[in-house]
């Protein structure tokens, strides 16, 4: 504010006088390469900060990823051996949530979108999932305990740890249909339906083919969002220490976030469980980055296509 | 024709149901996060099938949860203390029963275990037993304490969380909402500079080139899991704490401000630029042509402009700080009592559910109180994020 002050020339003054820089202009100068030097620097720290973080574990976990770590189960109370049963297990859950959450998910944008008359109806839904959206993971984890594996009696299964997930993924899933839907001209519905489809065909033939790229990626960032999480399995699914892969829906399944908690935090030897430890985050991490690579590229190879068209 | 017919209606029926998928799970989250909450308060505070049983000559009537504890904890040493009759107290815990007599005076199925109990009760005027309810309630020379419910003040405005203590377990739960709120805070406190530097930078200062790097690096710090930014404060930060500050554990709340602060950064930094790019070159353009720098633009027109759409990032952000589980779990140490300063360990209220439910049993009085937590969680957020849908619907008028 001080900037303002009766003190610093007026721009009125500085116009008869043809002094440039002045000293209001060179200070005002001064600010802006001070702030914006700072602004680049927090930026560079926060970049820097995930480097270290990516680095850190990549560098220490690379020395321990071999063909044996991803395709043996865990031996001698956890400590060597590796980590096969919760990578399938994690895969398991990731296909068993997509399952559930991608269908709804899907129907439910489009039902929100082309559908739904827009006030106060589509507000309120709209709310809804934003609000679970923002419900934290571990809400998630004692509803899934309380409906699937005890009122529903589920048990601890794979099918519990699905559907809890499932939940966390939906409003992602409707979001970006909603917003995928949103972008296509409506020039194009009404061509279709001058033409003589319905809304059902219209929308099956034309809109959906065209929202495909964005809704399929948001899909796989659903996924990412799924393949990470721990706290919803904590009581839904998750096993401890299970060497034997599962066979059915209701089999108990190990999986990659829950066992890096269970390897760096508990366990009959912490220190001999530090390479393991550094191994399933890397496997992690290197999922993570997979699912984000995969959702750019499809998002750049889709954009292009489209532009050319 | 008529089958395209059924099909239209048919499709738009599914699509109909669908839609309302969310808000039916939020009805049901509610009404079963609230169905085992509200069966805490059903409790007695003495654990379920035990009883507290007393000489016939003491006046006491009833005893609250905590004064309980502090008897059994030999912290309350006499019945004068809690406004009883002038006389020490003695305890009596159904383990003392097999060093007190031998097996033949018990009996075999401890059939003569309450002839036993009532003999002790009686011999001794200050004498408290904790027994099973089972072994006493048809004795004549002993008077059993009348049982309170847990009561909702106890709970709320508690100061100790002891859910596991017997006889009588405590869920005060507010070192845990504190808690929650000093990690929070904190958090937010190391967030807020970064997040807001970060995406004035990736908005208005940066050009293309950098904001092509920048922002998949933001989207990716956003998709790492929490337990793997746990892990990571755990083999680095932790350490580094410990040996900056000199503590004798560097699992502390400072910790866990850390990491979750870098986990409510991309929240605000995509939300808070969104934002600011929302706001129309024409009001930049006429800033700049008024003799404005860019910075005195950015803050007197761009800034102010999107301020609601920061505030909501913010917020968004103070909500993922709040309900983050597996990374505050791995790193803040977790000891139940009220903080007093960030660099000690203290515990979330998500936390606290995540590392208890596992041992708490179904349906008993501990598995309910996690539970109710669950249910303060859940308004929180909610509370949240209808403060962000307030936001933003302020800012489309």
């Amino acid at each position: 504010m001080q900037r303002f002050s009766p003190r610093a020339p007026q721009p009125a003054t500085t116009m008869n006088t043809p002094q440039y820089p002045s000293a209001y202009a060179s200070k005002k100068k001064r600010t802006e390469q001070i702030v914006f030097f700072l602004f680049r620097l927090l930026s560079g720290a926060v970049a820097l900060s995930l480097l270290g973080i990516l680095g850190f574990i990549i560098v220490k976990g690379f020395s321990v990823l071999s063909w044996d770590f991803l395709t043996l189960p865990p031996t001698d109370g956890m400590t060597s051996g590796g980590i096969l049963p919760a990578i399938v297990g994690t895969l398991c859950l990731m296909a068993g949530s997509a399952c559930f959450a991608f269908p709804i998910g899907i129907m439910s944008g489009i039902y929100m979108n082309e559908y739904a008359r827009k006030g106060k109806l589509v507000r309120f839904i709209r709310m809804m999932t934003n609000n679970l959206a923002g419900i934290p993971s571990i809400v998630f984890g004692l509803f899934g305990m309380a409906l699937f594996v005890n009122y529903l009696s589920f048990g601890d299964s794979i099918l519990a740890g699905s559907l809890t997930l499932g939940l966390l993924a939906l409003p992602i899933v409707i979001r970006t249909t909603e917003e995928a839907l949103k972008d296509i001209p409506d020039a194009y519905r009404e061509g279709s339906l001058a033409l003589g489809a319905t809304k059902a065909q219209t929308i099956w033939h034309v809109i959906l083919p065209m929202a495909m790229p964005r809704v399929i990626t948001g899909l796989i960032l659903s996924l990412g969002r799924v393949s990470g999480e721990t706290a919803p399995i904590l009581f839904t699914c998750a096993a401890y220490f299970l060497p034997k892969l599962p066979e059915s829906l209701f089999d108990q399944c190990m999986a990659l976030p829950y066992h890096l908690y269970v390897v760096s935090t508990s366990g009959t030897d912490l220190e001999a469980q530090q390479p393991i430890a550094y191994g399933t985050a890397l496997v992690l991490i290197i999922i993570v980055l997979l699912i984000n690579l995969l959702a750019n590229s499809l998002r750049k190879y889709f954009s292009n296509k489209i532009k050319t068209k | 024709m008529n089958l395209k017919q059924f099909c239209e209606v048919a499709m738009r029926r599914i699509l109909t149901v669908s839609g309302f998928t969310t808000s039916i799970v939020i009805l049901l989250i509610i009404t079963f996060l609230f169905a085992e909450a509200a069966g805490l308060f059903r409790n007695k505070v003495v654990e379920e099938g035990y009883t507290l049983a007393v000489n016939r000559e003491n006046p006491v009537e009833n005893l609250s949860a905590e004064q309980i504890k502090l008897i059994f904890d030999e912290e309350i040493t006499n019945w004068k203390q809690i406004g009883g009759i002038d006389c020490p107290i003695a305890t009596f815990r159904l383990e003392q029963l097999t060093e007190l007599y031998t097996e033949e005076e018990l009996g075999e199925n401890y059939e003569r275990a309450g002839d036993c109990i009532a003999e002790q009760v009686e011999g001794q005027r200050g004498m408290i037993a904790f027994v099973p309810t089972d072994l006493v309630k048809d004795q004549e020379g002993i008077r059993l304490l009348e049982e309170r419910n847990i009561k909702a003040g106890d709970v709320l405005l508690g100061d100790e969380w002891f859910p596991t203590a017997t006889p009588s377990p405590l869920f005060g739960i507010l070192p845990l909402v504190s808690g929650t709120l000093w990690v929070t805070f904190f958090a937010i406190l190391i967030a807020l500079p970064f997040g807001l530097a970060v995406a004035i930078y990736l908005s208005e200062v940066a050009d293309e080139r950098i904001r092509q790097v920048l922002k998949p690096v933001i989207e990716l710090l956003n998709g790492i899991p929490s337990v793997v930014l746990g892990f990571f404060g755990l083999a680095v930060v932790v350490p580094f704490l410990q040996q900056t500050f000199d503590l004798p554990v560097g699992e502390t709340g400072l910790a866990g401000s850390l990491i979750l602060a870098l986990m409510a950064l991309p929240t605000i930094i995509t939300v808070g630029e969104d934002a600011m790019r929302s706001c129309p070159v024409t009001m930049r353009e006429a800033s700049l042509a008024l003799g404005a720098s860019r910075w005195q633009t950015i803050y007197k027109v761009v800034v102010p402009y999107s301020i609601s759409g920061i505030t909501s990032g913010v917020v968004l952000g103070i909500g993922r700080a709040v309900g983050e589980t597996m990374a505050v779990l791995m790193v803040t140490g977790n000891a139940a009592v009220m903080p007093h300063s960030i660099l000690e360990p203290l515990r979330t209220i998500p936390a606290t559910i995540a590392a208890e439910l596992g041992e708490a049993p179904a349906g008993g009085a501990h598995y309910q109180s996690l539970f109710l937590l669950g249910v303060i969680l859940f308004f929180i957020t909610f509370f949240i994020n209808l403060c962000v849908e307030y936001i933003s619907s302020r800012n489309k008028r």
